[in-house]
């Protein structure tokens, strides 16, 4: 049986005892929330704290709060579940709780938190073995080697970024909220990341993610696509978040933002600024699904193959606006109707 | 690692006892209480096969701490069954041969029962929503849908 | 069978429970890794990273001084004899000694107070490998043959080469209205079950050995410890635990149970090895990757003339049941259709991967696909609809085959029409909408292999009955139940005989301490071999009680039955006493009442070599019709319904039967669409079950099952196997779905998404619509061995042996 290395367990009930206990301990120390990413990641040796402070108690962090008109704060424990069900939520951005109720199973979005899931590590099929697998191998820059194994003639990792929420929170103008030793500070979903499969958080390692707001939903039409192999369990190899401001029926501004694609969560300005003050024609569409996925770049870490996985970008990122069109799934059904 | 005295609520009885803090709840119940009903086969979060319930919610038990779960109410398969009864579900997967080699059988029935106490009526589709988070390799799952529809039928209609 | 009615039955053909299924609902059932002994120990394989290497040096000295263990092993603590399942292929070592053949081949093992210990232990072993250039391919074999993974074999790094021909091949395709060529790939997959294999052995200071496994084999693991441990067999007693599902996958003996019986002799403590999931993908023996040509030469009506079929088997790095399995790619070609003369040439090689061997269906699904979908191009340059092609051409029941192969009764014609009628096939061939695709495929399998893997005259399975004065009745019989039921089949088939209830029946199963000898749970053997094997002893313990109970009534025993738990005159109920005193008056004239009923397939292997895979009493046979739709901008595949039609001779129990079907498509589907067993820099690209795809509720379609009994002469009560033939249609049936829906060839499994959107864009551009491989190995193959066809001659009468027939109620 795989099992957890020891460690020393801080079991925290607000986000300043949390603070402190990270204070106490030192570098040796990582946050827990669901442990539904942390614990597998510990069970092969991805990491080796000596403590663990744990979220989990932390009441004022979990549920969500708003509405539509006023915009919604999300405590960073409120489990992928309730996130998923939340009527209001569901209402007003159906992307988040589709994204979040595709999180892989049942069981884990009982358990597996909002927070969590937006700092969940990156993930290669390098990296994302035993510790016996990853010293066969010869160990990778991620964890206790010196190359790439995926692009070995790059000083960088290139480990996938692989939350499903992450991207649509990015694409809705979500903010995050961090408190530090320092205080606290709101810093835009879309500055939370950086493309560094090792360095992938722009927050600091002392920061809790304690929130995350969503703005007033008025006139946004959102939608998230997944492609994995199965229809349950599998992380994403490629999301597609697209949020469009409408007026009439006219795109005042949109966002698409890739998951999977990148080590951090891939946005496609050139392709959204096709649509500004754009009708949703097929046409059009298909225009803008050629553009948004040119930055797509996927390489072969994942599951499938990665000239797949890019040419699937188009192909969702079409699905995705043809769905908020109200057109159908793709060209060729429409031919077939016509 | 030295051990924390824990009081754990599993199947409705308390428990004291004294582990380290980086057993998992798997670990606990199968190896300190000796309750092997509950069965493993990744300890990664990947088959559902260690599935219990914590508030009556399914959750994986090979990534449970226990000593995030002192005051919640652990139930196990072998607290599904009242005393000398089985529970529908019990009685449906027997009758029914939803349970082949029965290792998946567990963390599938403990699933299947939060299923239906939220939903006591749910469609085919909703059920195969509810187990998609529970690989069962022998049966191809048919049984244990009309299993579970069968249990829900029945205690629809008070059995 | 004498004395029980078959249009009466009253256990058999009912959807009874099994016996286990309480214990398996309520979580009582206890798998191996649910065992503990006090003072028990925990044991663990340290593991060669390396896929090719020469071990120059193991230093334990580290590992043993860590406080915590108890003992450490390495090759050279065991007595130095390879070993192996087939007599002849003796090629591995439980702890490998001078050379490493595959990442994941264990070269030391750790006793220690715990798991964490014992991993540690692992850790601080030192070995120095000199690694060697890894062949991780079938072509890199074969082109580096100074590279030498073993040193026996058919060449350099050949384990096997087979040709035989049966008839003349050419000929036939001379006269044949059509000649048709393809290649295919099959893609390795694995078994998969739930349940991580575990042993626990106890060494006791008696110097006598007890090993609970999770074994589908506790007689071949039992012969294998024997052979390897300085202990006489006599000593030795293997229980083996219930499975957490096997497939094939628990049919070898293992480096983890060979060290933890050593390890509890050095330790003088229990010691008890579960592997972790990662270790179960390197233990594999699952499905062989499989490289297949096949010509065949038919008549414009589709009638077959002569085939010649040639696979290239990559074995991985050990022999296990390879040479068998090499055989049955070639095996059972014969048995669905009419193939008058035939060629067959196979050959399996070794590369340093883990081994391949029986996973269901053992060697027979991947030439099932190919020539399934051969088929079905044939019928569509022929311009035949498939399913009426195949009906046409189909064996002729209780004939032999080509290549010697004795068939019975033969239900697939009515399989065919079945799932035809059953699917709506007549209205949707060729005429759903673009995208969505409806296919066909059939196939047989073995009911039990007619071979023993060991060469000997004696039973294949074993039974004993002890009836108590109680009137309950204790079955012992030396098969394990995988899930599949065997254990509830024999109380079925035991209360059937006696007239009594299932329930009164408790079965002791796989102890080789109490149990007579079943070969094991393989080839589909069970419930014909054992079944046959609990009616025959039933049957003679029938005849002690109803001779006891004709003196006591002052009747002829002729002229009782026994029914409802009573014995007595059939037309008159107040003659008759229950059970319980029938056992009281028979034990009382003969003593104990412990019958045995003993069980061998008929001896009709045909006379060349290699003859002996394949032949079975049986055969089952399945037809399946699949409907899908294919995503054609995703290239994804959503199969909506599967209709599966299986002849299973006499369904024992219904609900057993559709579960084993059920369970097969399942399987089928996984192998067909997402299962694949790869590797990269010598190691598994994924052994995880994330990342090892098996399908979820998701994926599994509505399976719709239907049972067709043909009531064959061979089985209890009629019966054949369920449990690994409806799996081989599904996969081609599916390609075939595939290729209705988009015009597309996929000759390759798994069909992915990504294949499928070559495949359109290569018919876009006008290129061959077809993705599958293009070359073949350059490879010799040896000169075939000239058979004289057998086609179409009668089934051969069957000569009784020692133990069968004549004996009834004389134990
Ligand atoms: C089999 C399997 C399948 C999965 N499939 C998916 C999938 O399809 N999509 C997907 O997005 N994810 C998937 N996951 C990953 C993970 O389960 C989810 O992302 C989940 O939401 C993580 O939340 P958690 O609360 O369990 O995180 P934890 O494991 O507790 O934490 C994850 C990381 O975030 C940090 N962290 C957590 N909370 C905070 C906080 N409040 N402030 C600062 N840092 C914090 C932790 O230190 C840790 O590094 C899968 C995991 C498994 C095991
Ligand atoms: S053991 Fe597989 S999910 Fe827990
Ligand atoms: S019954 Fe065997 S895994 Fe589900």
């Amino acid at each position: 049986m795989l099992r957890l290395p020891p460690f020393t367990y801080r079991g925290a009930r607000t986000v300043g005892d949390a603070l402190t206990y990270l204070g106490d301990a030192g570098p040796d120390t990582m946050l827990v929330a669901g442990g539904t990413d942390l614990y597998p990641n510990l069970k092969r040796r991805q990491f080796e704290p000596k403590v663990l402070v744990g979220l989990s108690g932390i009441r004022e962090l979990d549920g969500v709060r708003g509405s539509a008109d006023a915009g919604f704060v999300i405590g960073a424990l409120t489990t992928l579940r309730r996130v998923a069900e939340h009527p209001g939520l569901r209402a007003a951005f159906p992307a988040l709780g589709t994204a979040a109720g595709l999180v892989s199973s049942p069981q884990l979005r009982n358990m597996g938190t909002i927070g969590g899931n937006v700092c969940v590590d990156t993930r290669c099929n390098y990296y994302n073995q035993t510790q016996q697998w990853r010293k066969a191998i010869g160990f990778c820059l991620k964890k206790d080697g010196d190359i790439c194994l995926v692009a070995p003639g790059s000083p960088r990792c290139w480990a996938v970024s692989s939350s499903d929420t992450a991207p649509v929170l990015w694409s809705l103008g979500a903010t995050a909220r961090l408190c530090g030793p320092e205080g606290e500070r709101l810093v835009p979903v879309a500055a939370l990341f950086q493309d560094d499969g090792i360095a992938y958080l722009a927050k600091r390692p002392d920061e809790i993610l304690t929130e995350l707001r969503l703005p007033p939903a008025a006139g946004t039409r959102c939608a998230y696509l997944k492609l994995r192999r199965r229809g349950s369990f599998d992380f994403p190899v490629l999301g597609v978040a697209v949020a469009l401001q409408m007026e009439g029926g006219v795109v005042r501004a949109a966002t698409i933002v890739l998951g999977a694609v990148a080590s951090q969560p891939r946005e496609a300005p050139a392709a959204a600024a096709l649509l500004a003050g754009q009708r949703l024609t097929p046409e059009l569409i298909a225009a803008v699904a050629v553009a948004a996925a040119r930055p797509s770049k996927p390489l072969d870490n994942t599951d499938f193959t990665h000239p797949y996985r890019k040419q699937m970008t188009r192909i969702f990122v079409a699905r995705a606006l043809r769905r908020l069109a109200g057109l159908p799934e793709s060209p060729r059904d429409e031919e077939e109707v016509a | 690692m030295p051990k924390t005295l824990l009081r754990l609520s599993v199947n409705g009885e308390d428990h004291d006892l004294a582990a380290a803090p980086h057993k998992t709840l798997l670990e606990v119940l199968r190896e300190e209480m000796g309750l092997t009903g509950t069965k493993h086969g990744c300890e990664l979060g990947e088959c559902g096969t260690c599935t219990v319930l914590v508030d009556g919610r399914p959750v994986l038990s090979c990534l449970a701490l226990p000593i995030e779960l002192e005051g919640r109410a652990i139930t196990t398969v072998e607290g599904l069954a009242g005393a000398g009864r089985l529970h529908p579900l019990q009685q449906a997967f027997a009758e029914l041969g939803a349970a082949q080699c029965g290792y998946c059988t567990p963390g599938i029935l403990l699933t299947a029962r939060a299923l239906l106490a939220d939903n006591p009526r749910p469609t085919r589709q909703e059920i195969r929503e509810a187990l998609a988070g529970n690989l069962c390799r022998c049966t191809g799952y048919t049984k244990i849908l009309d299993a579970v529809e069968l249990a829900a039928l029945r205690s629809a209609g008070g059995a | 069978m004498r004395g029980v009615g078959k249009e009466r039955f009253t256990v058999v053909g009912q959807p009874l429970p099994k016996i286990d299924a309480w214990a398996k609902v309520t979580g009582e059932t206890r798998f191996a890794d649910d065992l503990s002994l006090p003072r028990m120990a925990y044991g663990k394989l340290l593991r060669s990273p390396h896929p090719h290497a020469l071990i120059r040096r193991v230093d334990t000295g580290r590992a043993r001084a860590l406080p915590g263990v108890y003992g450490v092993l390495t090759g050279l603590d065991l007595p130095r004899v390879k070993f192996g399942i087939l007599p002849v292929s003796q090629d591995e070592e439980a702890l490998c000694t001078e050379k490493v053949r595959m990442v994941g081949d264990a070269v030391a093992a750790v006793a220690a107070v715990d798991e964490e210990t014992a991993e540690r232990a692992t850790e601080l072993i030192d070995v120095e490998y000199e690694v060697l250039p890894p062949l991780m391919s079938i072509e890199d074999a074969l082109g580096r043959p100074e590279v030498r993974i073993h040193e026996y074999g058919d060449g350099p790094n050949v384990h096997k080469a087979v040709s035989l021909e049966f008839g003349d091949v050419e000929s036939a395709f001379a006269r044949a209205d059509l000649v048709r060529e393809d290649v295919f790939y099959f893609e390795g997959n694995t078994h998969l079950p739930m349940e991580q294999h575990s042993a626990l052995a106890l060494w006791g200071p008696d110097g006598k050995l007890t090993l609970w496994s999770s074994t589908q084999t506790p007689h071949y693991v039992h012969r294998l410890l024997g052979q390897i441990l300085d202990v006489p067999p006599a000593h030795i007693r293997v229980i083996a635990t219930p499975n957490g599902g096997g497939f094939g996958g628990k049919l070898d003996p293992f480096a983890h149970e060979i060290a933890a019986c050593k390890l509890s002799q050095v330790t003088g403590r229990p010691v008890k090895i579960t592997l972790t999931r990662e270790e179960v993908f390197y233990v594999h023996r699952g499905r062989h990757p499989v490289l297949m040509w096949v010509r065949t030469g038919v008549t414009r009506q589709g009638e077959i003339l002569g085939m010649h079929f040639r696979t290239w088997l990559d074995g991985g790095a050990y022999g296990s049941y390879g040479v068998a399995s090499t055989f049955y790619t070639g095996a059972l070609q014969t048995v669905t259709y009419r193939v008058p003369a035939y060629k067959f040439e196979g050959a399996r090689i070794f590369t340093n991967k883990p081994p391949c061997g029986p996973k269901r269906g053992h060697g027979t699904p991947q030439p099932r696909f190919a020539l399934e979908c051969h088929l079905d191009k044939i019928a569509g340059e022929l311009g035949l609809d498939p399913a009426d092609m195949r009906r046409r051409i189909l064996a002729e029941p209780f004939t032999k085959t080509a290549n010697h192969l004795t068939v019975t009764t033969i239900g697939l014609g009515e399989c065919i029409d079945r799932v035809v009628l059953a699917s709506g096939w007549r209205d949707k061939v060729g005429q759903l909408p673009p995208g969505r695709g409806i296919g066909i495929a059939c196939s047989s399998y073995l009911t039990g292999a007619g071979s023993a893997i060991y060469w000997n005259d004696m039973p294949h399975s074993g039974v004993v009955l002890r009836a108590d004065r109680s009137g309950g009745v204790a079955v012992l019989c030396g098969a394990i139940d995988v899930g599949q039921g065997s254990d509830s089949i024999l109380a079925y088939l035991v209360a059937e005989v006696l007239g009594i209830d299932p329930k009164d029946i408790r079965v002791h199963a796989a102890d080789t301490d109490l149990t007579p000898v079943d070969l094991g749970s393989y080839s589909s053997r069970v419930t014909l071999m054992c079944g046959n094997a609990a009616i025959q002893a039933a049957e003679r313990l029938r005849g002690l009680l109803l001779g006891a109970v004709a003196a006591k009534l002052g009747v002829a025993a002729e002229a009782l039955a026994a029914r409802g738990r009573r014995i007595g005159l059939a037309d008159d109920p107040d003659r008759s006493v229950s059970f319980a005193e029938a056992v009281v008056l028979a034990e009382s004239i003969h003593g104990v009442l412990a019958v045995p009923g003993s069980y061998a397939p008929p001896k009709r292997a045909g006379k060349y070599k290699g003859g002996g895979v394949g032949p079975s009493p049986c055969y089952s046979y399945t037809a399946c019709v699949v409907e899908l739709e294919v995503d054609r901008e995703t290239g994804g595949v959503r199969i909506d319904d599967v209709w599966i039609a299986h002849d299973v001779g006499r369904a024992l129990n219904p609900l057993l039967v559709e579960g084993q079907v059920e369970g097969s498509v399942y399987m089928g589907i996984g192998e067909a669409l997402m299962e694949e067993q790869v590797f990269r820099k010598g190691l598994h690209k994924a052994p995880s079950l994330l990342e090892y795809k098996s399908p979820t509720t998701l994926e599994t379609p509505e399976i719709h099952t239907i049972l067709v009994e043909t009531d064959d002469p061979e089985g209890p009560f009629g019966a054949k196997e369920a449990g690994q033939g409806p799996l081989l249609p599904v996969i081609p049936a599916i390609a075939n779905a595939v290729h209705d829906a988009i015009g597309v060839r996929i000759d390759e499994v798994p069909i992915t998404p990504d294949k499928i959107l070559t495949g359109l864009r290569r018919k876009r551009e006008g290129k061959p619509a077809r993705v599958g491989p293009e070359r073949l190995p350059r490879f010799t193959f040896p000169p075939p061995r000239i058979v004289e066809s057998a086609f179409g001659q009668p089934a051969d009468g069957v000569a009784p042996r020692p133990f069968q027939g004549g004996e009834e109620g004389r134990p």
